[in-house]
């Protein structure tokens, strides 16, 4: 009677509910991931939403959790950003502009291409060696704030050259032949309408790269940066602490108090990590507009 | 009609692809010449010749003469740049940058070392004005290139290409990804253009040549079979072929 009539409902009821099983497995993987984190700022909030107090900012830390405060540590991860941000920047995003621009596609190009995708997942605990047997010890520059911050420059390189190539892959040729044929050499081409293109990929990809830096302990413990530091970095060869290992000191200690300060002290580089995200997420949308 | 640009026994190789056949060729000044023949049969690749874009890809290799008013284009005396900037482009997709029309425009002099913003001013108005675009964009210059429609792109293009003073144009099936009207109204532009500019065109599309240029040529497998007169051409071929293909009986 209908085109309908030879359908095979049973066959099609078990094509459903395969679906179904599937579309219900994909909730479950995804709300694992969403559910841990939720698990933990809420028992992060808990236990530190009381500390959370403006002299968390301004006091250096002390033997006593009530005079306590991350000074030192929120302004040394601010400096180590600040110098590591240019010169990661400039490295990694030169590194990419010559892979993708300048070098020819050979097997030497596809070597170095398998060697920062493979150095992007060394462990990090392995800058760290190689950051104090080089910058520590090799340059004498101690246990400093530079030190550091070259160690971490070298951890988050691969990871910024590895998002820059893909934002500098993803222009497309036509709109490199057009800055050629009307007579762009290749750095005017690159300049002008490559990088212009491609930025919002970039800068997401080092943001995204920073703010795994300033969670990052194990190179930094490794060369040695202090856990009990009760001064402001004047030089960059000051010695220094960060967040993360302020944290872990705390961590460390028996006393309830610090425990929670511990948890404040998460909190707020939760903070930061939350405005560093957001604000790449703002910058791609910004950009993307007239891409 | 005088002869501008001297092609001779050229031959282009990718690695060891054989792309031109023994090209010889020549092509008149201020009149329009429209390549033809069926895909892959090199139209694209001579065209490319003429402002050394093969250049980009590996693996190319050329013999032969190649010629622009007398000067060798592979010889030492000609710089890339140069080249370019006297012999335009407009590509098969429209591609403007994602700039302003304005910035679109004043990109090819800016690159060529003109920073004055009234001698700019001028330029984008000139070129805008000989692109037939004028009218439409004139008030919204500082407006995305992006924001505007796929013709009046491709119309863009063709100005930002006449904004560093070209003497030729290459159009590389610059409406194929156009409407009809579009089409049309680029081709009359054309019509205008060839009174100062020597342009070459390569079309898939045998109207389009016939319509719109002085001379076709066309080619088959990489070798130029026949070039003449566009009249002549597709009146009264020489070749078999060409009145095979002309005819629609392949291609």
């Amino acid at each position: 009677m209908s085109i309908f009539q030879d359908a095979n409902r049973k066959q099609i009821a078990n094509r459903r509910r395969v679906d179904w099983l599937l579309h219900i497995l994909f909730v479950i993987a995804t709300s694992v991931g969403v559910l841990a984190l939720c698990a933990l700022i809420i028992d992060v909030l808990v236990d530190g939403v009381a500390r959370l107090q403006p002299q968390l900012f301004t006091e250096f830390p002390s033997r006593k959790a009530d005079g306590s405060g991350m000074k030192s540590a929120l302004v040394g991860t601010v400096y180590m950003l600040l110098i590591m941000l240019p010169l990661s920047f400039v490295l990694g995003v030169g590194a990419a502009i010559y892979l993708e621009e300048y070098a020819g596609k050979n097997r030497l190009t596809r070597l170095i291409q398998l060697n920062i995708s493979t150095l992007a997942g060394v462990p990090s605990i392995v800058y760290g060696i190689l950051g104090l047997t080089i910058f520590v010890r090799l340059m004498s520059l101690d246990r400093s704030l530079i030190a550091g911050a070259f160690t971490m420059t070298l951890l988050v390189l691969p990871i910024i050259i590895v998002s820059a190539q893909e934002a500098i892959r993803a222009v497309p040729k036509s709109r490199r032949d057009a800055s050629f044929a009307l007579g762009a050499t290749k750095w005017q081409t690159v300049s002008r309408s490559v990088i212009p293109s491609s930025l919002a990929g970039i800068l997401t990809g080092v943001i995204l790269a920073m703010s795994r830096a300033i969670g990052e302990t194990a190179p930094l413990v490794m060369i040695g940066a202090l856990t009990y530091v009760a001064f402001l970095p004047n030089s960059l060869m000051d010695s220094f602490t960060v967040m993360p290992i302020q944290i872990y000191n705390w961590i460390s200690k028996p006393q309830l108090e610090f425990k929670e300060l511990a948890a404040s002290g998460i909190l707020v580089l939760l903070a930061l990590l939350l405005i560093m995200n957001f604000s790449a997420i703002m910058l791609r949308n910004k950009y993307q507009k007239n891409v | 009609m005088q002869p501008l640009i001297h092609i001779n026994k050229l031959n282009l190789f990718y690695t060891s692809f054989h792309a031109l056949k023994d090209v010889t060729l020549t092509i008149p000044e201020k009149a329009i010449t429209a390549f033809i023949g069926p895909s892959g049969c090199g139209k694209s690749t001579l065209l490319r010749t003429l402002n050394r874009m093969n250049d980009m890809i590996p693996g190319t290799r050329i013999e032969g003469s190649i010629a622009i008013g007398g000067t060798e284009l592979y010889s030492n005396e000609v710089d890339v740049e140069t080249l370019r900037k006297k012999v335009g482009m407009v590509f098969q997709q429209p591609n403007p940058f994602p700039k302003s029309i304005y910035d679109n425009i004043a990109y090819g002099p800016r690159l060529h070392g003109i920073r004055s913003k009234q001698k700019l001013d001028e330029i984008v108005e000139t070129s805008l004005k000989s692109a037939a675009l004028w009218d439409e964009v004139k008030d919204h210059l500082k407006r995305s290139a992006l924001s505007i429609s796929g013709g009046q792109q491709q119309r863009l293009c063709i100005a930002r290409a006449l904004a560093v003073n070209p003497d030729i144009l290459l159009m590389d099936e610059a409406t194929s990804a156009l409407d009809p009207i579009s089409t049309l109204k680029i081709e009359e532009l054309v019509q205008e253009l060839k009174d100062r500019y020597t342009i070459v065109m390569v079309t898939h599309n045998m109207h389009q040549a016939a319509r719109v240029s002085n001379q076709t040529v066309f080619f088959l497998s990489g070798e130029v079979i026949e070039y003449s007169d566009t009249e002549k051409l597709f009146s009264n071929p020489t070749d078999q072929r060409t009145e095979d293909y002309i005819s629609g009986r392949f291609g």
